[in-house]
């Protein structure tokens, strides 16, 4: 059990790391553009180009290759007129906006409790003993796992879809809160003390921003888990969603659709988390001016 | 430096400061690993007077100065500060360490005003007072930076900074020039007299380097090796405002080499002679003058 959790909190560091400098401009003039970074532009587009050529013959050839067949994978000549298909359906707005509803309000719930939860847990060893212990059991089941009991607890369809969303963002969030909080540098909370500071401000004034950096990271890797749990999610629904759709898509073996699904998933989780990172980048300025400053 | 007059923000209360270490003995540690790390030491400081603690590395003079913070309690003995037992860590008793604690995520102008905040003054009011502080540690222009943009020596002015803006009645620095460059050092020193000329708080400053305890206090306080006791009570008389010069003149060299005498006696006493000095032909008694720092 405790061996799970080192596990655990060792993947989150390196997680933690990783966004900032991903997302960290280059030390000297970011933007300008040069002869070797248009290089570099051309050979990431042409990989991509390649990528759908190779596809594309695959699929078209009906390639199979003893393991793994091509012979029923659309191709992406099917896969871009189904995807137009899609835009001029007028069932399009109402599967984007009932799946982002669905992401968004498990994504929020479980970071306002993630967050909330990791603040305290990670100040308090009591209360870190009484709640993780059944955490930890619940945090390694699959979304997908939990549909029976969703469909169990809750009356609604609407709310079970949230709670799995919800339940695939919650972990991230609240792990790498903990993390955030346990490293707060316990000198800057005495000399906090020593110049004058009472609990509630040193909380404040300390703990909560020293964990920032961690939490928005927990907060880029949880909007990505809610996209992740979307399709296993609207397997439940009845009609609108991304997910339902795709899923769908596979039941009617429309298969150039169940592509188009997943670009879609694929592309607004990454804006998603693209936007996570942003709000995260606005919270902590001080990471910005040291970049710069190493 | 020019930093202008700035009494009115820093007036305080005339005839604070006092500090009164009684019989005090400290043990640290746990079960077979607990020492002694001062023993019953007394020393009265008195309101204004700057004070350096000198002594070779693991005398306990940091546990003395962490004992006057509040942050280690007396195993014995009494610690008052203006006949007030020491309970606990307080915004009057500022203190400054080796490596910064300077809150990464504030702005400096935020770090210096940090006390003003928890005591509830209005955000223009402690800005226009932390500015000031800023500015009389010469980093004017700096306000609106983050610590990490800082070099070191800046850092510690603005640590400086931060704890003369609660006004305290002692100042306690633990080596906080320890971990700079020969030169800032030196700049960091005549900042601080210079500081110190404006604000006449009581100061204890702990050092292992003589030259530094000589030009900075009115009196020396040289402490045993473990468990700390007090060695010599050395006032030094030296007239200020006080210039690198001082470190040359025959007074001055006097009184060091009084000391090195003391802190050699004291170290030769505990240690192993320095493997270079039993290799030296000339044996360890020509090894006095050059050794400034009493390394391990």
């Amino acid at each position: 059990m405790s061996n799970q959790v080192i596990v655990s909190r060792s993947e989150i560091d390196t997680g933690a790391s990783s966004p900032h400098h991903a997302a960290a401009p280059e030390p000297q003039s970011p933007r300008r553009f040069t002869p070797r970074k248009g290089a570099h532009l051309a050979l990431q587009l042409l990989s991509v180009a390649a990528f759908i050529v190779l596809w594309q013959w695959l699929s078209s050839r009906h390639i199979s290759l003893g393991l793994i067949t091509f012979e029923n994978i659309p191709a992406p000549s099917d896969v871009v007129p189904a995807f137009f298909g899609l835009l001029e359906s007028p069932k399009l707005v109402a599967h984007i906006s009932n799946s982002l509803l669905r992401v968004f309000s498990g994504f929020v719930g479980a970071a306002a409790l993630g967050i909330a939860l990791g603040l305290i847990v990670g100040r308090s060893r009591w209360v870190a003993d009484i709640l993780m212990p059944p955490l930890e059991v619940l945090r390694p089941i699959p979304g997908v796992a939990w549909i029976p009991v969703a469909i169990l607890a809750f009356p609604s369809s609407e709310l079970s879809m949230i709670f799995i969303t919800f339940m695939g963002a919650l972990f991230p969030v609240l792990l790498n809160t903990i993390h955030g909080v346990e490293s707060v540098d316990p000198r800057l909370i005495a000399t906090a003390r020593s110049l004058g500071a009472k609990p509630v401000s040193i909380f404040i004034e300390v703990i909560l921003p020293s964990a920032t950096p961690s939490i928005t990271t927990g907060l880029a890797i949880g909007m990505g888990t809610a996209w992740f749990c979307l399709v296993t999610a609207e397997m439940i629904s009845g009609e609108f969603g991304i997910g339902y759709f795709t899923w769908e898509s596979y039941s009617l073996q429309n298969y150039a659709d169940i592509l188009v699904g997943m670009g879609f998933i694929g592309a607004f989780g990454m804006l998603s988390s693209v936007a996570i990172k942003h709000v995260g980048k606005a919270l902590t300025p001080w990471l910005a001016a040291q970049e710069k400053q190493h | 430096m020019n930093a202008v007059n700035q009494s009115s923000a820093l007036a305080r209360e005339a005839g604070v400061g006092a500090i009164a270490v009684d019989a005090v003995s400290i043990a640290l540690g746990q079960g077979a690993d607990r020492f002694e790390a001062v023993q019953k030491l007394n020393l009265d400081i008195p309101s204004g007077q700057f004070v350096c603690l000198l002594g070779p590395s693991g005398c306990g003079k940091s546990t003395l100065l962490g004992a006057i913070a509040g942050h280690i309690r007396a195993t014995q003995g009494s610690v008052t500060l203006d006949g007030e037992p020491i309970k606990g860590p307080h915004p009057d008793r500022g203190l400054v360490f080796q490596h910064h604690t300077l809150f990464p995520w504030k702005k400096i102008i935020d770090n210096v005003a940090f006390g003003l905040k928890m005591k509830g003054v209005g955000k223009a009011e402690r800005r226009r007072r932390a500015l000031e502080l800023v500015k009389l540690v010469g980093l004017g222009g700096f306000e609106n930076r983050y610590p990490a943009q800082l070099s070191g020596g800046m850092q510690q002015r603005v640590e400086i900074a931060r704890v003369l803006i609660n006004h305290p009645r002692v100042l306690l620095m633990d080596e906080p020039f320890g971990a700079l460059d020969a030169l800032t050092r030196n700049m960091m020193q005549e900042l601080l007299l210079d500081v110190w000329e404006k604000i006449r708080t009581t100061v204890v400053f702990v050092t292992h380097d003589i030259d530094e305890a000589l030009f900075l206090a009115d009196r020396v306080i040289v402490m045993t090796h473990r468990p700390g006791r007090l060695l010599a009570d050395i006032p030094i008389d030296f007239p200020r405002p006080r210039h690198r010069e001082l470190l040359t003149a025959p007074e001055f060299v006097a009184i060091k080499r009084q000391c090195l005498h003391l802190l050699h006696g004291e170290h030769a006493q505990f240690k192993q002679p320095d493997p270079l000095e039993r290799l030296s032909p000339l044996g360890p008694s020509l090894i006095t003058e050059t050794q400034i720092h009493l390394s391990q």
